[in-house]
């Protein structure tokens, strides 16, 4: 029965994980991407780990690190890569309307300008 | 140095992972790697750990504990709006990059303000300076600092507040 | 029952991991190749997780976090390198 449970939770995991890519194929420019990119695969793994746990009970420390690593570090990694197309937001085409950093980026060089 | 506080809350934190790495336990296990986390805690470090940012009062813990479901309701919601935007046929985004101010102070509290942030619907953080944090939204609702401030961060910033300062 | 359903649910992962690397493969910018690898790094983490359960061995859940590890930071330090120049 436990395992029948986990498994439909880990199919449940899996079709966020599918969720990820297609937006990944569909969105339009790197921010968008990286939307659909971190938050589906962050629940998708979530569920999917939480799956396996629940077929091997055994296994459910080990998952909750997992979990715990993937919840801590997916953010982590998504603001550094956001970070990275901000720097290069017009050479990729970005559209970002407003853009309330690069505004901020301008007044402190006209600050130090003048 | 480190303070006591810090030195017992990193070595809850070592035990822990122990703990959990090892399961199914066993007394033996369980006694060493206290014995080593005992020993790690205690080693002289000089910089102050961001654990020690966490409050330990009965209000903190049970914030902590109702933080923990108001993150989970975010990431659900948040999974639904990418899957709507994802699916839907003509892909309804309007992005655009705002400035959200916080009244966080210590960086414990504004990592996890800016992790929770990138875990709800439609905002990834990009940036963080000083109090400022400038957000990526996919639907920008409301351009103006104080709107969106309410929008993005209010919901997570009164647990935080009570959770780390 | 368990076995069928889990089995559908690891290629649904594998089908995800498929779409991610025709996004790595098509670009047009780093950025984009290096979003889609962070997305493959954590399909790739749970499709090892998920051979452990096919094998049956629990040594390759190690190999799944030890993966997650390495593949998280070589995330950052691509994107950090990107910030830099591209």
């Amino acid at each position: 029965m436990n395992e029948t449970i986990g498994a439909f939770v880990s199919l449940a995991g899996s079709l966020f994980f599918l969720l990820s890519a297609i937006g990944l194929l569909r969105m339009p420019d790197a921010f968008n991407r990286m939307q659909a990119g971190t938050k589906a695969t962050t629940l998708g793994s979530i569920l999917f780990l939480l799956g396996v746990g629940i077929m091997k009970p055994d296994w459910l420390g080990r998952m909750i690190i997992l979990i715990v690593f993937i919840v801590l570090t997916n953010p982590v990694s998504s603001n550094a890569l956001a970070r990275a197309a901000h720097a290069h937001r017009k050479r990729i085409g970005a559209r970002l309307e407003p853009d309330a950093l690069a505004a901020a980026d301008e007044g402190k060089e006209a600050g130090h300008a003048g | 140095m480190r303070t006591v506080k810090q030195r017992i809350l990193s070595f809850l934190g070592l035990w822990g992972v122990w703990l959990l790495l090892t399961a199914p336990w066993n007394s033996e296990e369980a006694a060493a790697g206290a014995v080593v986390a005992l020993l790690v805690a205690a080693l002289p470090f000089s910089a102050a750990s961001p654990l020690g940012d966490l409050r330990l009062g009965p209000r903190a813990l049970a914030t902590l504990v109702a933080y923990f479901f108001v993150f989970a309701k975010a990431l659900v919601l948040s999974n639904l709006d990418v899957a709507f935007r994802v699916l839907h046929p003509r892909l309804p985004i309007a992005p655009g990059i705002v400035k959200v101010k916080t009244r966080l102070k210590t960086p414990l509290g504004r990592l996890l303000l800016a992790n929770s942030i990138t875990l709800t619907p439609g905002t990834i953080t990009v940036e963080m300076r000083g109090e400022d944090i400038y957000v990526h939204w996919i639907k920008v609702a409301d351009s103006d600092p104080e709107g969106a401030t309410a929008a993005i961060v209010g919901g997570f910033e009164k647990y935080l507040e009570v959770i780390c300062g | 029952m368990a076995d069928t359903v889990f089995a559908a649910a690891s290629g649904l992962a594998v089908l995800g991991l498929l779409l991610s690397a025709v996004r790595f493969a098509r670009g047009p910018w780093a950025i984009d190749r290096t979003v889609a690898l962070d997305v493959m790094t954590i399909i790739a983490t749970s499709l090892i997780v998920a051979f452990a359960v096919f094998s049956g061995r629990r040594i390759y859940v190690d190999v799944g976090m030890v993966y997650g590890l390495v593949g998280f930071a070589g995330v950052v330090a691509v994107a950090r390198y990107l910030e830099g120049g591209l």
